[in-house]
């Protein structure tokens, strides 16, 4: 009976509830190898993101940050975020994430990509 | 009582509508997300609410009994590294021979405290105390008079921090449990009557120590997309979690000490946004377990991300 009164509720809520941002695609993609260097790091996450907390960060294989540090929100989706790149040499970056949605709950994680020619 | 439910319930959705705050969540050590295990417990203070976790098998009481149990369990933080959790379980019992039976479980109490988190090894390890309070099941179904005490230490470890020449081997982690259970009486002296003969016969039970051991082996493919090599894999399949358990007990004193029993239990969990589904076969690991493989289902909750405001944030300390 419990469980009656609960479900409703529960349905209620996730009509408008976030929940912890889940990384649901990335360009580069996760673990890729691309030809070309790319312009720019593109995140999408599973939820809407509070950008002036976020972060993302690419370094090289020395551990030198070479974003440009321009971290902004696209205009049309709240959920994806991009970071500008200069353009990059062969090698394998390592891209650096901690994002906070906009019920504050906070994730973090990383991953690579490779350039090659 | 229901009115209070509703009402509670009802409190709780007009808090999350209204109050502006800030919650971490659970079952997160740096980039990896450990989902709730079915069967042994895992290390993380957390705001969960498992709304039903159904179990059947057949074990070796009376000649074959199968034990069917619906429960139900829920944990809130106290602080960010401290929960307390309660839980309780409707039995039914059906031996091969004779009538079945059915009742609740003893009431089980618990609280668990945090105090090691590594993000960047992913490991967390907790100290927990539980209780199951005895006189407050039904006898019918055995659930004790007395109570019993567990205290216990739980672990998880993700294995995101091995080399990239294995990387395929990083969605792996681990979690376990190391416990004693204590019951507060040693044995239990049972006397009948022979209605024919008069004579009085007295049966002594013993209640011997028992340790609690276990640990879930499982691979992330959510770890595996996000952190390691996007494999471009389709919904659902893109957020489960495949997952061994091993739920062991071994008797420590009082009298012949008895056989360690437990199961061994493969299975898959799905966990989406706000809510997780598991399934699990129990395999028993000898007869004294059991003679055929059961099931374990659960539909678990997470509150934390339904209810960011009000149940699903510590009830002090607020944020981590």
């Amino acid at each position: 009976m419990k469980g009656i009164i609960l479900l409703p509720i529960f349905v209620v809520g996730l009509a408008r509830l976030e929940a912890h941002a889940f990384l649901e695609r990335a360009d580069p993609g996760v673990g890729s190898t691309i030809q070309t260097s790319p312009s720019e790091v593109r995140i999408r996450f599973t939820e809407n993101i509070e950008p002036a907390v976020s972060s993302i960060q690419v370094f090289d294989a020395s551990g030198k940050e070479v974003d440009k540090r321009d971290l902004h929100l696209d205009r049309s989706d709240h959920a994806l975020l991009h970071i500008s790149l200069p353009p990059l040499g062969v090698g394998t970056y390592k891209v650096t994430w901690r994002v906070v949605s906009v019920d504050t709950h906070v994730t973090n994680g990383d991953f690579t990509f490779r350039v090659v020619r | 009582m229901k009115f209070l439910s509703l009402f509670f319930w009802l409190a709780c959705a007009v808090l999350e509508f209204s109050a502006p705050s800030r919650a971490y969540g659970h079952g997160f050590a740096g980039a990896r997300f450990f989902p709730a295990t079915l069967t042994t417990d895992d290390p993380f203070v957390a705001d969960e609410f498992s709304l039903a976790t159904v179990s059947s098998i057949v074990t070796p009481d009376n000649g074959g009994t199968r034990d069917t149990e619906i429960g139900s369990d829920i944990a809130l933080r106290i602080t960010p590294k401290w929960d307390i959790e309660f839980g309780e379980s409707f039995i039914i019992l059906n031996p091969s021979q004779g009538k079945a039976t059915n009742g609740f479980s003893n009431l089980s109490i618990g609280s668990k405290y945090e105090f090691f988190e590594s993000d960047e090894h992913e490991t967390v390890v907790s100290l927990g105390l539980g209780v199951d309070v005895g006189g407050t099941g039904g006898r019918s179904v055995g659930a004790d008079s007395f109570s019993t005490w567990a205290p216990g230490i739980f672990f998880g470890k993700g294995f995101g921090d091995l080399p990239n020449e294995v990387r395929f081997l990083k969605p792996f982690a681990i979690t376990g449990q190391l416990g004693v259970a204590i019951p507060t009486s040693a044995s239990t002296r049972t006397i009948t009557v022979n209605a024919q003969t008069g004579e009085r016969d007295i049966e002594i039970e013993q209640h011997p120590d028992v340790l609690e051991w276990g640990f879930a082996l499982e691979y992330s493919v959510i770890y595996l997309q996000s952190q390691v090599q996007d494999m471009h894999l389709p919904a659902p399949i893109d957020r489960l979690i495949p997952l061994v358990e091993f739920a062991m007990e071994t008797p420590l004193n009082r009298g012949p000490l008895g056989p360690t029993t437990g199961t061994i239990n493969p299975g898959i969990i799905w966990s989406g946004k706000y809510f997780q589904v598991g399934a699990e076969a129990v395999i028993p690991i000898n007869e004294h377990t059991g003679n055929d493989v059961g099931f374990i289902a659960q539909l678990h909750f997470y509150l934390d991300d339904l209810f960011p405001h009000s149940i699903g944030r510590p009830l002090f300390g607020g944020n981590k």
